[in-house]
């Protein structure tokens, strides 16, 4: 860490933010992998299935229903 | 420096969304479970034509809905704690539990509460299969209106506040974001599909199960993730106005 780059000066009062340029690398990536995660829980082998079959739809069947996401 | 801050904020959040998971996993085996057999009953009795078991209904109600109800609360956990990372300072003067509260309420409106009004969750045997491409796709389309518009709101609040005052903002940023999704309710299409003679007591058990399960899951996330948050983020939040109000220990008053 270079010593010239110093933080820029903020008020004593001022709330603390993260900036947003060091927030959208993360929200891009995560945001898309938890996407995925959700779809497996609440799309996959109903409507569009990428594994063939119905194993994953009946492995996470229950939860499906009672997480809310629409069923049979 | 803050791009670590939000890595570890976002690695907090996901440990969070499983520690958060196992608590839904209990309440939902021990309070969901028993209505959705009973509604299993309802469809073993009035069926015409069984397709074959792939997974034991054992499994599906131990190892099958940990899985879903981990994923799920781990997904939304991370996405959470991203949001948390841009509310942070932004939705007002929060300290960092408050603003993972504030985080997590939007997080059960509009995720949960705002679809399940038009969309509620139902049992096994309610819904026809034929309808289940119409329905996931509303489904979803309904949760992303509902954050979309709490989005929206959020930033209306802010742009209004320096006009109006921070309390009169929200209440015109509450009352818009409520018109909003009346709308939206309102205009987008019903899915009535109860068949005849499903015991309503069952539909009652499981929504008020699905209603608990959510609030349970963003209500810890909300209480862990802030004290998670704040532990991180306490260093900058509490040296900033030590160092000033503390003088110096340099020069000990003469005796
Ligand atoms: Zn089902």
């Amino acid at each position: 860490m270079a010593q010239s780059a110093a933080p820029p000066a903020v008020a004593p009062d001022a709330p603390l933010t993260l900036p947003v340029r060091a927030i959208l690398p993360w929200a891009a990536f995560f945001g898309i992998l938890m996407l995925i995660l959700l779809y497996f829980v609440g799309a996959e082998g109903g409507t569009a299935a990428v594994f063939s079959g119905e194993g994953v739809h009946e492995w996470v069947h229950d939860g499906r229903h009672l997480l809310g996401f629409p069923c049979h | 420096m803050n791009s670590a801050t939000v890595r570890t904020l976002l690695v907090r959040g996901m440990l969070t969304g499983i520690a958060t998971g196992v608590l839904v996993f209990g309440f939902a085996y021990l309070v969901g479970e028993s209505p959705l057999r009973s509604a299993l009953v309802f469809e073993a009795a009035h069926e015409t034509e069984h397709g074959p078991e792939l997974v034991s209904r054992t499994l599906q109600e131990t190892a099958g809905l940990a899985t879903g109800v981990l994923f799920f609360t781990t997904a939304f956990a991370g996405i959470a704690a991203l949001a948390f990372c841009f509310a942070l300072g932004r939705i007002g003067r929060f300290g960092p539990r408050a603003t993972a509260g504030l985080v997590a309420l939007g997080g059960f409106v509009t995720v949960f509460l705002v679809p399940f009004l038009k969309y509620p969750a139902s049992p096994p045997a309610v819904s026809s299969p034929d309808t289940l491409n119409q329905r996931t796709a509303l489904y979803w389309l309904m949760i992303a209106l509902s954050v979309l518009i709490g989005i929206a709101a959020v930033v209306l609040g802010q742009r209004l506040a320096p006009r109006l005052g921070n309390w009169n903002a929200t209440i015109t940023a509450s009352v818009a974001f409520v018109v909003a999704v009346g709308l939206a309710l309102a205009f987008l299409p019903a899915v009535n599909e109860m068949p005849e003679g499903f015991p309503a007591n069952v539909v009652w058990d499981f929504r008020v199960a699905a209603a608990g399960m959510q609030l349970l899951l963003w209500a810890s996330f909300g209480l862990i993730f802030g004290h998670l948050a704040e532990r991180v983020l306490e260093p900058r939040t509490a040296n900033a106005p030590t160092q000033q109000a503390v003088p110096p220990q340099a020069a000990p008053a003469p005796h």
